[in-house]
């Protein structure tokens, strides 16, 4: 029986990783809600408010962007526009070849896992470490991240531990915490000696040119520490009118991702060293990023760039939970990556069609979106798109016919009494595949097409007797 | 979740769309909606032209085929009266799904004039005609699964408030309760492994809880839940709202059997 291949992928995937996928995306979304109804006496109006600013921000980016550019330019930094992966990638090569820079630390960004800078870079023979923990295990082990937000939730401690040894890291030892400070002093000699140092941005203010990154290993602190030059990737949705627009955004961003009220570290960056500042890098450069996002702004399914990149979809997502977000074959899995992914996709939006479908429309993901993004909506608008461009979609029934039944009411009713085949034929012999993915799994109530209407034509006899004998009387 | 606002019902008449699953499977779900509005004095009538909501080909991503359904639908209950559907799932299409079908076509005017005056059916008791407990028996305890359908909606207040309500009814609390039990219409048949493992999930907790009857306000829930636990070999007993409405009005002897 041919299934949806994230259907296919749920039933290859390991107990084992389920387990652990499922545990700790239920533990956080449990903590999240939790705590946010503790918190604030309106949580869901704080949602929609978010949701609102951020709509605000991604239809005014006409007038934010260049705003936010003079104000960055202002602050010292230089900015550059890529509008797609490769001129991202090479205004980044551009400018560590200008400076004769051969090392880049790098914290965590998705959008450079969207380019895919770090191959690029390293085929030019640049060295390019991950700094976030989880993302340099996925570095090591040449994975890919499963998670925005927790890019191992797929692996277990005992994975860890034996790839560190196989990297030489030290022998076999599954102690986070031992694992934890290997990584440190691996790390704190790459820090010191890195030319340049990459980051990418949770917010960007257009009123002041003010970056926002947040960390809770404090690893985008290092980046920026001792090395002298400072390069920024930035979303082009990523941007906020005004400073005190954080104070709801970052608010939301730490409870929706990890339950906590503040991430550990939340840094400020407004501009390289000014003269008289002790230190900090001498060079900063912030890239704005399209690639695909203004195709999304014009079309029908913008809200998903109001997206802060938390990941609580993917946590209370019940279909994210069973399959894993490997099974989504983008760097954006979960509800937000079922449309997003497809959308950046471009050209390739038809390779991601199916993603769209993995949702069984529950709607949890918009009801714990901190930006209150309508995604089943959006995900409906996906599956239309996908159908006019001719997706396949395995294991669907084919609904031109059941159209033609369900628009004439007289073959309805024939349809609803002929279905009692449904109930001497033995189920293994109906000759439609759904039908047989629902027998395989699930018993069929017994077919009593019809039976209502009788009831109501009888009813309304009884009703209409009783009316005479009323009269009568 | 809605995305208009309702017109408060006028008079005491309403159509039932009795919806494609009970048409086929769940008769006395629909026979106990007629009889619970019967008893509150509502005159209801039946549009026999009527067949399905459209969500199967909405879900399915066929829109054409969808709008196809939807249209007949407008026509079929055409007119000013409330419209009121025992399932969440159904009338949100009504009321948000076809809006978003709908939102280039030149006749959206009358999909959103019927989107207007539709509602599930424990939200038109609650909201529509205020009513705020109910009468007669019902005796045992009850685990309410609330449809995802009803997220945003008053639905699934209104119908744990009535029940709550009735005298011998206790409502038990279950495990991840907000969390989908797997159907979701098509995809319970084109993602048949993750559905039916998120059913496992729900039943776990479902039979924690050791309910007398697992109740929904909507059958297509209960139908994959039922029909997962049936064929486990562990049945699970389940009843529609309207059904335990229904047999309260009967147990308290405020309605012929």
């Amino acid at each position: 029986m041919k299934t949806q291949p994230i259907d296919q992928f749920a039933t290859r995937l390991a107990a084992e990783k389920r387990q652990s996928v499922y545990q700790s995306t239920k533990l956080t979304h449990e903590k999240r809600t939790a705590m946010l109804a503790a918190q604030f006496a309106d949580p869901d109006g704080l949602r929609r408010l978010a949701g609102e600013i951020k709509q605000h921000a991604i239809e005014n980016l006409d007038t934010l962007l260049p705003l936010a550019e003079e104000r960055l330019k202002a602050g010292g930094a230089q900015v550059h526009w890529a509008v797609d992966a490769e001129a991202a990638c090479r205004h980044v090569l551009a400018i560590m070849q200008r400076r004769g820079a051969t090392r880049m630390v790098k914290a965590k960004t998705m959008v450079s896992e969207e380019i895919e800078l770090a191959h690029f870079l390293e085929r030019q023979g640049i060295e390019c470490l991950e700094t976030d923990l989880g993302e340099f295990i996925v570095q090591i082990d040449h994975d890919h991240p499963s998670h925005i937000v927790r890019p191992i939730i797929h692996k277990n401690r005992r994975e860890i531990a034996t790839s560190f040894e196989k990297n030489g890291l030290g022998a076999y030892n599954d102690e986070p915490a031992v694992i934890t400070r290997r990584a440190r002093t691996f790390m704190r000699a790459k820090y010191l000696a890195a030319d340049v140092g990459l980051t990418g941005a949770n917010f960007l203010v257009a009123e002041s040119g003010r970056i926002v990154v947040v960390t809770n290993e404090g690893n985008s602190r290092f980046s920026l520490a001792a090395p002298k030059c400072h390069i920024a990737l930035v979303g082009i949705e990523k941007i906020l009118p005004r400073d005190r627009d954080l104070a709801v955004l970052l608010n939301l961003l730490a409870r929706s991702a990890t339950a906590q009220q503040l991430s550990v570290y939340t840094e400020f960056i407004h501009g390289p060293r000014a003269p008289g500042q002790a230190d900090g890098p001498e060079e900063m450069h912030v890239i704005f990023v399209d690639n695909g996002r203004t195709e999304v702004l014009a079309g029908e399914c913008r809200e998903i760039l109001r997206c802060i990149r938390c990941g609580a979809c993917m946590n209370v997502c019940p279909v994210y939970r069973q399959a894993s977000g490997h099974a989504y074959r983008a760097v954006y899995p979960g509800p937000v990556g079922a449309v997003l992914s497809p959308l950046l996709a471009g050209e390739r939006f038809l390779d991601l069609a199916d993603l769209p479908k993995a949702s069984s429309l529950c709607g949890a993901c918009n009801e714990v979106c901190p930006v209150n993004i309508p995604i089943p909506d959006l995900l409906l608008r996906l599956r239309d798109q996908g159908k006019r461009a001719g997706a396949k979609s395995p294991g669907l029934p084919p609904m031109g016919p059941w159209a033609l039944v369900a628009s004439s009411p007289a073959v309805w009713q024939a349809a609803l009494v002929g279905g009692r085949l449904l109930n001497v034929l033995p189920h293994r012999f109906i000759p439609v595949p759904a039908a047989q993915a629902w027998v395989s799994r699930r018993t069929l109530p017994s077919w009593r097409g019809g039976e209502f209407r009788r009831w109501w034509r009888a009813h309304q006899n009884r009703k209409a007797e009783t009316g005479d004998r009323k009269a009568q009387a | 979740m809605m995305s208009i606002e309702r017109k408060p019902p006028l008079g005491k008449k309403v159509q039932l769309l009795a919806t494609c699953l009970c048409d086929a499977f769940y008769d006395d779900a629909a026979i106990a909606t007629v009889q619970v509005l019967e008893h509150l004095g509502i005159t209801v009538e039946f549009p026999e032209a009527q067949t399905c909501c459209g969500q199967p080909a909405f879900n399915a991503g066929d829109w054409t085929a969808s709008r196809r359904v939807v249209r007949h639908m407008v026509y079929a209950f055409r007119g000013e009266l409330p419209v009121i559907v025992p399932s969440s799932s159904c009338a949100a299409m009504v009321f948000h799904g076809s809006l978003l079908a709908f939102e280039h076509e030149p006749d959206r005017p009358e999909v959103e004039q019927l989107a207007r005056r539709t509602w599930e059916l424990a939200d038109f008791l609650v909201h529509g005609l205020g009513v705020k407990t109910w009468p007669g028996r019902f005796d045992g305890a009850l685990a309410f699964h609330r449809s995802c359908h009803s997220r945003g909606t008053a639905s699934g207040e209104a119908a744990a408030a009535l029940m709550r309500s009735i005298a011998g009814v206790t409502l038990v609390e279950f495990g991840e309760g907000e969390q989908c039990c797997g159907f979701g219409g098509t995809f319970s048949v084109t993602f048949p492994n993750i559905s039916e493992a998120m059913g496992r999930l729900k039943l776990e907790h479902l039979r924690a809880a050791q309910p007398r009857y697992l109740v929904g306000i909507d059958t297509s829930c209960l139908m994959h839940l039922g029909g997962l636990a049936e064929k486990e070999g562990r049945p699970l007993e389940y009843r529609h709202v309207a059904q335990v409405l229904r047999d309260a009005l009967r147990n308290g002897g405020l309605l012929k059997p």
